[in-house]
Protein backbone atom coordinates (compact mmCIF):
# COMPACT_ATOMS: atom_id res chain seq x y z
CA UNK A 1 0.00 0.00 0.00
CA UNK A 2 2.49 2.19 1.06
CA UNK A 3 4.50 1.56 -2.20
CA UNK A 4 1.61 2.72 -4.40
CA UNK A 5 0.42 5.78 -2.47
CA UNK A 6 4.29 6.92 -3.76
CA UNK A 7 4.15 5.86 -6.84
CA UNK A 8 0.87 7.30 -7.72
CA UNK A 9 2.49 10.98 -6.14
CA UNK A 10 5.78 10.39 -8.25
CA UNK A 11 3.55 9.94 -11.37
CA UNK A 12 1.33 13.02 -10.33
CA UNK A 13 4.41 15.10 -9.43
CA UNK A 14 6.19 14.51 -12.71
CA UNK A 15 3.10 15.42 -15.06
CA UNK A 16 2.56 18.24 -12.57
CA UNK A 17 5.86 19.36 -13.20
CA UNK A 18 5.77 19.12 -16.79
CA UNK A 19 2.46 21.21 -16.87
CA UNK A 20 4.06 24.03 -15.33
CA UNK A 21 6.81 23.50 -17.32
CA UNK A 22 5.05 23.55 -20.49
CA UNK A 23 3.67 27.13 -19.77
CA UNK A 24 7.30 28.77 -19.90
CA UNK A 25 8.68 26.39 -23.25
CA UNK A 26 5.22 26.79 -25.59
CA UNK A 27 5.40 29.67 -27.73
CA UNK A 28 1.34 30.87 -27.94
CA UNK A 29 -1.83 30.70 -25.66
CA UNK A 30 -3.28 27.79 -27.38
CA UNK A 31 -0.23 25.38 -27.00
CA UNK A 32 0.27 26.33 -23.38
CA UNK A 33 -3.30 25.82 -22.52
CA UNK A 34 -2.30 22.10 -24.00
CA UNK A 35 0.36 21.89 -21.78
CA UNK A 36 -0.58 23.32 -18.60
CA UNK A 37 -4.73 21.91 -18.77
CA UNK A 38 -3.63 18.38 -19.85
CA UNK A 39 -0.86 17.93 -17.56
CA UNK A 40 -2.07 19.75 -14.38
CA UNK A 41 -5.46 17.78 -14.51
CA UNK A 42 -3.71 14.59 -15.09
CA UNK A 43 -1.12 15.02 -12.32
CA UNK A 44 -3.90 15.92 -10.11
CA UNK A 45 -5.92 13.06 -10.44
CA UNK A 46 -3.06 11.04 -9.94
CA UNK A 47 -1.71 13.22 -6.50
CA UNK A 48 -5.60 12.79 -5.34
CA UNK A 49 -5.68 9.34 -6.08
CA UNK A 50 -2.57 9.19 -3.85
CA UNK A 51 -4.90 10.48 -0.94
CA UNK A 52 -7.68 8.39 -1.47
CA UNK A 53 -5.57 5.99 -1.57
CA UNK A 54 -3.94 7.11 2.08
CA UNK A 55 -7.28 7.35 3.32
CA UNK A 56 -9.17 4.24 2.62
CA UNK A 57 -5.61 2.33 3.83
CA UNK A 58 -6.38 4.30 7.27
CA UNK A 59 -9.73 3.13 7.69
CA UNK A 60 -11.84 4.62 10.04
CA UNK A 61 -14.80 7.14 10.09
CA UNK A 62 -12.35 10.51 9.62
CA UNK A 63 -10.13 8.93 6.92
CA UNK A 64 -13.32 7.69 5.44
CA UNK A 65 -14.75 11.23 5.28
CA UNK A 66 -11.29 12.14 4.12
CA UNK A 67 -11.07 10.04 0.87
CA UNK A 68 -14.59 10.89 0.25
CA UNK A 69 -14.10 14.28 -0.02
CA UNK A 70 -11.11 14.34 -1.81
CA UNK A 71 -13.57 11.98 -4.36
CA UNK A 72 -15.75 15.08 -4.87
CA UNK A 73 -12.93 17.35 -5.14
CA UNK A 74 -11.71 15.52 -7.73
CA UNK A 75 -15.05 15.53 -9.88
CA UNK A 76 -15.24 19.17 -9.45
CA UNK A 77 -11.98 19.60 -11.21
CA UNK A 78 -12.29 16.92 -13.77
CA UNK A 79 -15.48 18.90 -14.59
CA UNK A 80 -14.30 22.18 -14.52
CA UNK A 81 -10.90 22.33 -15.49
CA UNK A 82 -11.57 21.56 -19.70
CA UNK A 83 -14.57 23.71 -19.50
CA UNK A 84 -12.27 26.43 -17.87
CA UNK A 85 -9.84 25.69 -20.74
CA UNK A 86 -12.19 25.40 -23.72
CA UNK A 87 -13.89 29.08 -22.01
CA UNK A 88 -10.26 30.59 -22.18
CA UNK A 89 -9.62 29.19 -25.84
CA UNK A 90 -12.55 30.59 -27.40
CA UNK A 91 -11.66 34.05 -25.73
CA UNK A 92 -8.60 34.53 -26.77
CA UNK A 93 -9.52 33.59 -30.13
CA UNK A 94 -12.24 36.34 -29.72
CA UNK A 95 -10.08 38.62 -28.49
CA UNK A 96 -7.63 38.41 -31.28
CA UNK A 97 -4.76 36.25 -30.37
CA UNK A 98 -4.25 34.36 -33.50
CA UNK A 99 -2.43 31.00 -32.88
CA UNK A 100 1.86 31.07 -33.96
CA UNK A 101 2.78 29.19 -36.70
CA UNK A 102 -0.47 27.39 -37.32
CA UNK A 103 0.05 25.58 -40.58
CA UNK A 104 -4.66 25.79 -40.87
CA UNK A 105 -6.81 28.15 -39.51
CA UNK A 106 -10.38 27.01 -40.20
CA UNK A 107 -12.12 29.10 -37.42
CA UNK A 108 -10.35 32.11 -39.91
CA UNK A 109 -12.46 31.13 -43.02
CA UNK A 110 -15.83 30.64 -41.45
CA UNK A 111 -15.39 34.42 -40.45
CA UNK B 1 2.78 0.64 7.93
CA UNK B 2 1.71 3.98 6.89
CA UNK B 3 3.00 6.98 4.94
CA UNK B 4 5.00 9.30 6.99
CA UNK B 5 3.69 12.48 7.08
CA UNK B 6 6.59 13.98 5.90
CA UNK B 7 5.82 12.80 2.33
CA UNK B 8 2.89 14.83 2.00
CA UNK B 9 4.73 18.03 3.32
CA UNK B 10 7.27 17.25 0.74
CA UNK B 11 4.48 16.92 -2.19
CA UNK B 12 2.70 20.11 -1.43
CA UNK B 13 6.27 21.62 -0.90
CA UNK B 14 6.74 20.24 -4.81
CA UNK B 15 2.95 22.07 -5.64
CA UNK B 16 4.36 25.10 -4.29
CA UNK B 17 7.37 24.81 -6.61
CA UNK B 18 5.19 24.74 -9.52
CA UNK B 19 3.30 27.50 -8.48
CA UNK B 20 5.88 29.73 -8.35
CA UNK B 21 7.34 28.57 -12.44
CA UNK B 22 3.51 29.14 -13.22
CA UNK B 23 4.18 32.46 -11.21
CA UNK B 24 6.52 33.50 -14.06
CA UNK B 25 4.37 32.98 -16.93
CA UNK B 26 1.85 35.08 -14.74
CA UNK B 27 4.35 37.78 -14.62
CA UNK B 28 5.99 37.42 -18.58
CA UNK B 29 2.92 37.09 -20.35
CA UNK B 30 2.26 38.83 -23.14
CA UNK B 31 -1.39 38.86 -23.46
CA UNK B 32 -4.06 38.39 -21.18
CA UNK B 33 -4.34 35.10 -22.62
CA UNK B 34 -1.64 33.96 -21.52
CA UNK B 35 -1.78 35.50 -17.97
CA UNK B 36 -5.71 33.69 -17.61
CA UNK B 37 -3.77 30.01 -18.20
CA UNK B 38 -1.21 30.84 -15.70
CA UNK B 39 -3.82 31.72 -13.00
CA UNK B 40 -5.61 28.57 -14.06
CA UNK B 41 -2.62 26.28 -13.74
CA UNK B 42 -1.78 27.91 -10.01
CA UNK B 43 -5.85 27.56 -8.82
CA UNK B 44 -5.47 23.40 -10.32
CA UNK B 45 -2.18 22.98 -8.39
CA UNK B 46 -3.71 25.35 -5.29
CA UNK B 47 -6.81 22.45 -5.44
CA UNK B 48 -4.69 19.70 -5.26
CA UNK B 49 -1.99 20.82 -2.92
CA UNK B 50 -4.99 22.08 -0.35
CA UNK B 51 -6.40 18.10 -0.68
CA UNK B 52 -2.48 16.54 0.21
CA UNK B 53 -1.94 19.29 2.91
CA UNK B 54 -5.52 18.00 4.33
CA UNK B 55 -4.13 14.43 4.36
CA UNK B 56 -1.10 15.94 6.06
CA UNK B 57 -3.13 17.48 8.78
CA UNK B 58 -5.59 15.51 9.29
CA UNK B 59 -8.33 17.96 8.94
CA UNK B 60 -11.08 16.90 6.28
CA UNK B 61 -12.26 20.75 6.39
CA UNK B 62 -9.51 21.44 3.96
CA UNK B 63 -11.21 19.48 1.37
CA UNK B 64 -13.94 21.41 1.82
CA UNK B 65 -12.49 24.40 0.99
CA UNK B 66 -10.76 23.02 -1.58
CA UNK B 67 -13.92 21.96 -3.36
CA UNK B 68 -15.16 25.50 -2.85
CA UNK B 69 -11.93 27.05 -4.54
CA UNK B 70 -11.99 24.39 -7.43
CA UNK B 71 -15.89 25.88 -8.01
CA UNK B 72 -15.38 29.76 -7.36
CA UNK B 73 -11.81 29.76 -9.39
CA UNK B 74 -13.48 27.79 -12.41
CA UNK B 75 -16.66 30.97 -11.92
CA UNK B 76 -13.84 33.76 -12.27
CA UNK B 77 -12.08 31.82 -15.07
CA UNK B 78 -15.20 31.96 -16.73
CA UNK B 79 -15.47 35.80 -16.11
CA UNK B 80 -12.27 37.06 -17.14
CA UNK B 81 -12.78 34.92 -20.41
CA UNK B 82 -15.90 36.48 -20.79
CA UNK B 83 -14.48 39.95 -20.43
CA UNK B 84 -11.88 38.96 -22.82
CA UNK B 85 -14.25 38.01 -25.47
CA UNK B 86 -16.20 41.57 -25.07
CA UNK B 87 -19.31 40.34 -23.72
CA UNK B 88 -19.59 41.68 -20.01
CA UNK C 1 -42.03 20.55 -11.34
CA UNK C 2 -40.75 16.89 -12.11
CA UNK C 3 -37.81 18.82 -12.77
CA UNK C 4 -37.68 21.01 -9.88
CA UNK C 5 -37.65 17.85 -8.08
CA UNK C 6 -34.98 16.03 -9.61
CA UNK C 7 -32.81 19.09 -9.22
CA UNK C 8 -33.21 18.82 -5.14
CA UNK C 9 -32.90 14.72 -5.27
CA UNK C 10 -29.73 15.41 -6.62
CA UNK C 11 -28.85 18.12 -4.16
CA UNK C 12 -30.07 15.83 -1.27
CA UNK C 13 -27.49 12.78 -2.32
CA UNK C 14 -24.80 15.24 -2.86
CA UNK C 15 -25.64 16.49 0.51
CA UNK C 16 -25.57 13.21 1.78
CA UNK C 17 -22.41 11.84 0.43
CA UNK C 18 -20.48 15.12 2.10
CA UNK C 19 -21.80 14.45 5.94
CA UNK C 20 -21.41 11.13 5.60
CA UNK C 21 -20.27 8.90 8.78
CA UNK C 22 -21.73 12.01 11.23
CA UNK C 23 -24.43 10.09 13.18
CA UNK C 24 -26.00 7.41 14.32
CA UNK C 25 -29.12 7.04 11.52
CA UNK C 26 -27.49 4.78 9.58
CA UNK C 27 -24.18 7.14 8.72
CA UNK C 28 -26.30 10.39 9.26
CA UNK C 29 -27.31 11.96 12.10
CA UNK C 30 -30.99 13.42 12.25
CA UNK C 31 -30.28 16.99 12.43
CA UNK C 32 -27.91 16.48 9.44
CA UNK C 33 -31.00 14.60 7.30
CA UNK C 34 -33.57 17.36 8.15
CA UNK C 35 -31.27 20.26 7.49
CA UNK C 36 -30.09 18.50 4.36
CA UNK C 37 -33.33 18.19 3.11
CA UNK C 38 -34.28 21.74 3.72
CA UNK C 39 -30.97 23.11 1.80
CA UNK C 40 -31.86 21.00 -1.09
CA UNK C 41 -35.06 21.83 -1.60
CA UNK C 42 -34.13 25.51 -1.26
CA UNK C 43 -31.05 25.28 -4.45
CA UNK C 44 -33.59 22.89 -5.93
CA UNK C 45 -36.24 26.32 -6.48
CA UNK C 46 -33.04 28.61 -6.94
CA UNK C 47 -31.62 26.03 -9.85
CA UNK C 48 -33.66 24.53 -11.73
CA UNK C 49 -34.09 26.50 -14.62
CA UNK C 50 -30.76 25.52 -15.73
CA UNK C 51 -30.00 22.64 -13.89
CA UNK C 52 -31.26 20.68 -16.97
CA UNK C 53 -31.27 20.76 -20.41
CA UNK C 54 -34.12 22.76 -21.98
CA UNK C 55 -36.25 20.48 -23.76
CA UNK C 56 -36.56 20.82 -27.28
CA UNK C 57 -39.67 19.85 -29.27
CA UNK C 58 -39.64 16.18 -30.46
CA UNK C 59 -37.19 14.59 -28.10
CA UNK C 60 -37.28 12.59 -25.62
CA UNK C 61 -37.67 14.51 -21.88
CA UNK C 62 -34.29 16.14 -20.79
CA UNK C 63 -34.44 14.08 -17.42
CA UNK C 64 -33.18 11.31 -19.31
CA UNK C 65 -29.68 11.95 -18.11
CA UNK C 66 -30.88 10.55 -14.38
CA UNK C 67 -30.86 7.08 -15.86
CA UNK C 68 -28.83 4.90 -13.96
CA UNK C 69 -27.69 3.11 -17.44
CA UNK C 70 -26.15 6.32 -18.70
CA UNK C 71 -24.23 6.32 -15.58
CA UNK C 72 -22.67 3.20 -15.11
CA UNK C 73 -22.21 3.53 -19.06
CA UNK C 74 -20.31 6.91 -18.48
CA UNK C 75 -18.09 5.28 -15.67
CA UNK C 76 -17.10 2.48 -17.92
CA UNK C 77 -16.22 5.26 -20.49
CA UNK C 78 -14.34 7.36 -17.74
CA UNK C 79 -11.85 4.69 -16.37
CA UNK C 80 -11.65 2.44 -20.06
CA UNK C 81 -11.34 4.64 -23.39
CA UNK C 82 -11.01 8.13 -21.23
CA UNK C 83 -8.40 7.14 -19.11
CA UNK C 84 -6.43 5.16 -22.12
CA UNK C 85 -6.50 7.86 -24.27
CA UNK C 86 -5.73 10.54 -21.55
CA UNK C 87 -2.64 8.85 -20.45
CA UNK C 88 -1.50 8.40 -23.68
CA UNK C 89 -2.26 12.40 -24.64
CA UNK C 90 -0.21 13.00 -21.56
CA UNK C 91 2.73 11.37 -22.40
CA UNK C 92 2.66 12.73 -26.15
CA UNK C 93 2.50 16.35 -24.53
CA UNK C 94 5.62 15.25 -22.65
CA UNK C 95 6.96 14.18 -25.38
CA UNK C 96 6.40 18.01 -27.01
CA UNK C 97 7.36 19.95 -23.70
CA UNK C 98 10.79 18.26 -23.75
CA UNK C 99 11.37 18.22 -27.93
CA UNK C 100 9.54 21.26 -28.43
CA UNK C 101 8.55 19.64 -31.42
CA UNK C 102 4.71 20.96 -32.76
CA UNK C 103 2.69 21.64 -36.13
CA UNK C 104 -0.35 23.64 -34.91
CA UNK C 105 -3.12 24.30 -36.49
CA UNK C 106 -6.97 24.65 -35.86
CA UNK C 107 -9.29 22.11 -37.64
CA UNK C 108 -13.11 21.61 -37.94
CA UNK C 109 -15.13 18.41 -37.33
CA UNK C 110 -19.02 17.66 -37.79
CA UNK C 111 -19.56 14.93 -34.68
CA UNK C 112 -23.35 15.17 -35.86
CA UNK C 113 -24.43 15.54 -31.67
CA UNK C 114 -27.81 16.73 -31.52
CA UNK C 115 -28.19 17.88 -27.38
CA UNK C 116 -26.41 20.25 -25.30
CA UNK C 117 -24.88 17.48 -23.37
CA UNK C 118 -23.25 15.29 -26.09
CA UNK C 119 -21.69 18.50 -27.72
CA UNK C 120 -20.05 19.35 -24.19
CA UNK C 121 -19.16 16.32 -23.49
CA UNK C 122 -17.38 15.27 -26.42
CA UNK C 123 -15.89 18.85 -26.30
CA UNK C 124 -14.49 18.39 -22.63
CA UNK C 125 -13.26 14.85 -23.43
CA UNK C 126 -11.32 16.43 -26.68
CA UNK C 127 -9.69 18.85 -24.50
CA UNK C 128 -8.46 16.36 -22.47
CA UNK C 129 -7.02 13.95 -24.95
CA UNK C 130 -4.05 13.82 -27.89
CA UNK C 131 -3.00 16.87 -28.64
CA UNK C 132 -6.34 18.22 -29.48
CA UNK C 133 -8.34 21.54 -27.40
CA UNK C 134 -11.50 22.28 -28.65
CA UNK C 135 -11.53 26.50 -29.17
CA UNK C 136 -15.37 27.24 -30.59
CA UNK C 137 -18.51 25.90 -31.36
CA UNK C 138 -20.86 26.28 -33.89
CA UNK C 139 -24.45 26.40 -32.03
CA UNK C 140 -26.55 25.93 -34.95
CA UNK C 141 -25.14 22.42 -36.46
CA UNK C 142 -23.05 21.49 -33.65
CA UNK C 143 -19.69 21.77 -35.64
CA UNK C 144 -16.55 22.13 -32.79
CA UNK C 145 -13.23 24.39 -34.23
CA UNK C 146 -10.27 21.79 -32.83
CA UNK C 147 -6.94 23.22 -31.74
CA UNK C 148 -4.59 20.46 -32.77
CA UNK C 149 -1.03 20.80 -32.02
CA UNK C 150 -0.22 18.56 -34.60
CA UNK C 151 -1.93 18.76 -37.93
CA UNK C 152 -1.98 15.67 -39.98
CA UNK C 153 -4.43 16.09 -42.37
CA UNK C 154 -6.13 19.70 -43.18
CA UNK C 155 -9.60 18.53 -43.55
CA UNK C 156 -10.18 15.35 -41.33
CA UNK C 157 -13.10 12.97 -39.91
CA UNK C 158 -13.69 13.13 -36.34
CA UNK C 159 -12.48 9.76 -36.11
CA UNK C 160 -9.36 10.91 -36.93
CA UNK C 161 -9.21 13.81 -34.62
CA UNK C 162 -10.66 12.00 -31.55
CA UNK C 163 -11.05 8.36 -31.95
CA UNK C 164 -14.42 6.90 -30.95
CA UNK C 165 -15.63 9.55 -28.72
CA UNK C 166 -18.18 10.80 -30.77
CA UNK C 167 -20.09 6.63 -31.08
CA UNK C 168 -19.39 7.51 -26.98
CA UNK C 169 -21.22 10.28 -26.65
CA UNK C 170 -23.78 9.49 -28.80
CA UNK C 171 -24.25 6.32 -26.48
CA UNK C 172 -24.70 8.05 -23.26
CA UNK C 173 -25.71 11.54 -23.67
CA UNK C 174 -28.85 10.55 -26.83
Amino acid sequence: MNILIYVLFGIGLTFNGLGSFALLRFPDVYTRLHGATKCTTFGSIFTTAAVIAYGFARGGGAYHTLAIHAIIALIALLLTNPTGAHAIARAAYRSGVKPKYAVVDKLEEKK
Amino acid sequence: MIVDPITFFIVAACFLLFAIFSMVRLGLGPTAGDRIVALDTINTLVVAGMVVLAAAYNEVIFVDIAIIYALLSFVGTLYVARYLEGGL
Amino acid sequence: MLVFLATSLVAYVLYLILTMFTGSVGLWSTGELIAGAVLSLIAGAIAYRVAFEKERKGEKNSLRVLNPLRFILFLGYLVGPFFIAMARANIDVAYRVITGKIRPGIVKISPNLKTDLGITLLANSITLTPGTLSVDVDEENGDLYVHWINVKNPEPSPEEVCGSFPYWARRIAE
